[in-house]
C-alpha cells in the first residue's frame, strides 16, 4: 500500500517534449512508473522514445489534450512540467478533463494563478461530493512510492520501500531525510511544495498516511511562513494515532525576508519556526533540532 | 515585494481609486516645490515599509511650503524601527469626517482571498481584530469571480454601513479589487479609507504587496524595486539569478534547495554556539543543478562579504550526482583563482557521493576541507570562522 500513487497508476506528462519533461520522463520510467503518454498540442500525433525500467525501448504517444490522453490511455495521474507562464492553462486543462491526481512541479507560478486553478478544482466534484482532482504542488518535488512509481523529480535511488510516510514542503530537505533513513525505507514520500497556495496540505497527507496500513510512522517536515504546521499539529492531536516525528527549518530566518520559497517568510511575528515547533510538541510530536536528530527520533520508534 | 505608500497611491490612481494629490520628494527642496504645486495645507509623510511612523514623528502637517520643507528636512534621514527614511511624500491635506478600514489579501489557510472591512479605520487593525472582532467584517472572495458590485455591497453591509453609503463604498471596493487582480497583488490595504467633509470616499493611506512571480506579465513592476535600500551583494546575486539573502554572520552558506539551505543556516547557528557564537552570514540557494559556473558565481558573491570568515558548502546530490558537484567546486575555485581566500568546508551526500569525495580529495585544494555529515560540516565551518575571527 501507499498513498495517492502506486504501481497501477497510469501517468501522463504535460510538457513531455520539453527539456525538463524529457529528462524527468526518463527518470520516472527508470523508477518503474507506468507512463502511458504525454501532452503537447503542437506535437500531437507524434511519439517520444524512451527506455523502461528493464531497459527496453518504449514509444510514448503525444496527445493534443489531457482529455484525449485520458480517453485513449485511461490515465489517472498527470505530472506537469510546464513553464510558469503556461502552468495555469495546463492545470485548468487537467482539472477540466477530470484527472484524479495532478502533480504541478513548476516553480515560480504567480500565486493568483494557483489560487484560481485550485479553487476551480474545488468546484469539479464527483459523486462523493469531493473534488475529482487532487493537486500536489505547485513548486514541489512531487510524490514517490518507492519500488512502485514516481510522479515528480525525487531521486528514486535514495531508498527502497518501507514503513515510513513522509510529508514535506521542501525538496532537497526531503531527499536528505530519506537518505538518513534509507535503511528503514518509505511507503510514500510526498513533497507538497513551498508556495503560499498549494493543493495537497500537510493535513491531507497526514490523514492519508493514518489510513494507510503499510505506513507505521510519519515524518513531517515544515518550514517558516504561514500556519500550516500549526494547523497540522491540531489535526495530529485530534486524529492521528501513528507516531509522528517533526522537523522545522528556518529558526535563524529574520522577519520580512523570503527564504527561497515564495511562502517561506516570517511576517509580523507569525510563521516562526519556534512557534511551529511549540505547536507540534504540544500535539505530542517529537521535533528534531536538525535533520539527523529528527532521523534519530524516528529510528527510536522502530527500535521500540 | 512590499511597496511604499507613494507607489501604492500611484497604482490606486492608475486604476481609478479616488486618492488625493501626492508627490514624492527626496530632498527638502523637492518637498517645498511639491508643497507649492499642491497648494494649501499638506502632510509630509515618511516613506518607510514599516508601521508606526506616525508615532515615531514621521508624519507632520504643514500649513505652508516653507513649513513642508522644514518638516522634510527633519524627517529625511530619520530612523524608524531600523528603516532609514530616504523619501517623503507630500500629500494634499484632507478634510476627514470619518475613517474606515478596507483590505483584500491572500488567505493562505483557505487558499482563496479575504476582504476585510470596518467602520473603524485609522487604528491598529490587528488590535481591533483581537479586541472587538465583531467590528471587523471578513468576507471570503472566490479568486475566479472576485469582487463585483454585488459582492462589494455585501462587504459594506457586513461591516455595518448604512444603506445610503453602500453604493459609493462598493464602487471603491470594486476599484481596489481591480488593483489587487490587475497588479498581481497579495495584499491591498487602505487604512484609513476616509469620508471627507463633502461626502467623498478617498483612499488616504495604502499598503500594497505584489507577487514577484508575476514579473513576466508585469514588467513595469521592475521599476518599483528600491535600489537605494537594496543590499549591494543581494543586487549582485540577483543579476546572476542567484537566490541570496544577506544576514548578519561570519559563516557563508551555499546549498541546493530552499529547505535544505534554511536547515543549514539553523545547523550552523547551533554549531556556532560552541564556537564563539558565530552565525550564518547568508542564505544562498544555487538550485538543483549546482554547475561550476553557478557555484563560482555563488562563491564570488559570498566572498564579497567582508564579514565572512569561512564558507560551508552543503549539497545533497539528487538528480545531479555528487561527482558533478565536486567537479563544479574544483572548477569554481579555478575560476576564482586568487580571489578565493577563505576556507571552504564541503559536505556532499546522496547520489554518487564516494566519487564526489574522491574528486575533492584528489584536487587537494588548500582551502577545502571535506565533511561526512551536515552536522560535522557545520561544526568545522563554525570552528574555522571563529579561529579566523580570534586571530585578527
Amino acid at each position: 500500500m501507499s498513498i495517492y500513487l502506486n504501481k497501477d497508476s497510469k501517468v501522463i506528462v504535460q510538457g513531455i517534449t520539453g527539456g525538463e519533461g524529457t529528462k524527468h520522463t526518463a527518470l520516472m520510467l527508470k523508477a518503474g512508473t507506468n507512463i502511458v503518454g504525454g501532452v503537447n498540442a503542437r506535437k500531437a500525433g507524434s511519439t517520444v522514445s524512451h527506455k523502461d525500467k528493464a531497459g527496453a525501448d518504449v514509444e510514448l504517444p503525444v496527445f493534443e489534450s489531457v482529455a484525449e490522453a485520458m480517453e485513449k490511455t485511461g490515465a489517472d495521474v498527470s505530472v506537469a512540467f510546464v513553464p510558469p507562464k503556461f502552468a495555469k492553462d495546463a492545470a485548468v486543462e487537467a482539472i477540466e478533463a477530470g484527472i484524479g491526481l495532478l502533480v504541478v512541479i513548476t516553480e515560480g507560478i504567480p500565486v493568483q494563478d494557483s489560487a484560481e486553478f485550485f479553487n476551480l478544482s474545488l468546484t469539479k466534484t464527483g459523486a462523493d461530493g469531493k473534488p475529482v482532482t487532487r493537486i500536489i504542488g505547485p513548486n514541489c518535488p512531487g510524490i514517490i512510492t518507492p519500488g512502485q512509481a514516481l510522479a515528480g523529480i525525487t531521486p528514486s535511488n535514495i531508498t527502497e520501500a518501507g514503513p515510513i510516510g513522509l510529508v514535506s514542503k521542501s525538496g532537497t530537505l526531503t531527499y536528505q531525510m530519506m537518505y538518513e533513513l534509507r535503511d528503514i525505507g518509505f511507503s510514500t514520500s510526498i513533497g507538497i511544495g513551498g508556495d503560499p497556495v498549494i493543493g495537497t496540505t500537510h493535513i491531507d497527507a497526514l490523514e492519508a498516511f493514518e489510513n494507510d496500513p503499510e505506513t507505521k510512522a510519519i515524518v513531517m517536515i515544515g518550514e517558516i511562513g504561514g500556519d500550516a504546521e500549526e494547523r497540522a499539529a491540531e489535526y495530529i492531536k485530534a486524529h492521528v494515532t501513528k507516531p509522528v516525528v517533526g522537523y522545522v527549518a528556518g529558526f535563524t530566518a529574520p522577519e520580512g525576508k523570503t527564504m527561497g520559497h515564495a511562502g517561506a517568510i516570517v511576517s509580523g511575528g507569525s510563521g516562526t519556526a519556534e512557534g511551529k515547533k511549540e505547536a507540534l510538541e504540544a500535539a505530542g510530536v517529537k521535533v528534531g533540532k536538525t535533520p539527523s536528530e529528527t532521523a534519530d527520533l524516528l529510528r527510536e520508534i522502530f527500535k521500540g | 515585494m512590499d511597496l511604499y505608500e507613494y507607489q501604492a497611491r500611484d497604482l490606486f490612481e492608475a486604476h481609478g481609486v479616488p486618492v488625493l494629490a501626492g508627490i514624492v520628494a527626496q530632498t527638502p527642496e523637492e518637498a517645498k516645490a511639491a508643497a507649492e504645486k499642491i497648494g494649501g495645507t499638506v502632510v509630509v509623510k515618511a516613506q518607510v515599509k514599516v508601521g508606526g511612523r506616525g508615532k515615531a514623528g514621521g508624519v507632520k502637517l504643514a500649513k505652508s511650503a516653507d513649513e513642508a520643507q522644514q518638516h522634510a528636512a527633519d524627517i529625511l534621514g530619520m530612523d524608524i524601527k531600523g528603516h532609514t527614511v530616504h523619501r517623503v511624500m507630500i500629500a494634499q491635506g484632507a478634510d476627514i469626517a470619518d475613517e474606515y478600514y478596507f483590505s483584500i489579501l491572500l488567505d493562505r489557510a483557505n487558499r482563496n482571498y479575504l476582504a476585510m472591512c470596518s467602520k473603524e479605520g485609522g487604528v491598529e487593525i490587528e488590535q481591533l481584530a483581537e479586541e472587538r472582532p465583531e467590528a471587523l467584517a471578513r468576507v471570503g472572495i472566490d479568486p475566479n469571480t472576485g469582487i463585483d458590485a454585488a459582492k462589494a455591497k455585501e462587504i459594506a453591509e457586513q461591516a455595518g454601513f448604512p444603506e445610503e453609503q453602500h453604493e459609493q463604498l462598493a464602487n471603491a471596493f470594486v476599484q481596489l479589487w481591480t488593483v489587487f487582480s490587475k497588479e498581481d497583488a497579495t495584499l491591498v490595504e487602505v487604512n484609513p479609507l476616509v469620508k471627507t467633509g463633502d461626502g467623498q470616499i478617498i483612499a488616504l493611506d495604502g499598503k500594497v504587496t505584489i507577487d514577484e512571480n508575476a514579473g513576466f506579465r508585469q514588467p513595469q513592476h521592475a521599476e518599483l524595486v528600491d535600489e537605494q535600500t537594496e543590499d549591494p551583494l543581494e543586487a549582485k546575486a540577483k543579476e546572476n539569478d542567484l537566490n541570496y539573502v544577506k544576514l548578519d554572520g561570519q559563516v557563508g552558506i551555499i546549498g541546493n534547495g530552499a529547505g535544505l539551505v534554511m536547515s543549514t543556516l539553523d545547523v550552523v547557528a547551533y554549531a556556532g554556539e560552541a564556537h564563539g557564537g558565530v552565525k550564518p552570514a547568508n542564505f544562498l540557494d544555487i538550485g538543483g543543478g549546482a554547475s561550476a559556473e553557478v557555484m563560482a558565481n555563488g562563491l564570488d558573491v559570498i566572498l564579497g562579504d567582508d564579514q565572512v570568515k569561512s564558507v560551508f558548502v552543503n549539497v545533497f546530490g539528487g538528480i545531479t550526482s555528487c561527482d558533478a558537484v565536486a567537479n563544479g567546486i574544483v572548477k569554481a575555485l579555478e575560476i576564482l583563482g586568487d580571489s578565493a581566500t577563505k576556507p571552504l568546508v564541503v559536505r556532499l551526500d546522496g547520489n554518487n557521493v564516494e566519487e564526489g569525495r574522491r574528486i575533492l580529495e584528489a584536487a587537494n585544494h588548500p582551502l577545502v576541507t571535506t565533511a561526512d555529515t551536515m552536522d560535522a560540516g557545520a561544526d568545522k565551518a563554525a570552528e574555522l570562522a571563529h579561529s579566523a575571527q580570534t586571530e585578527k
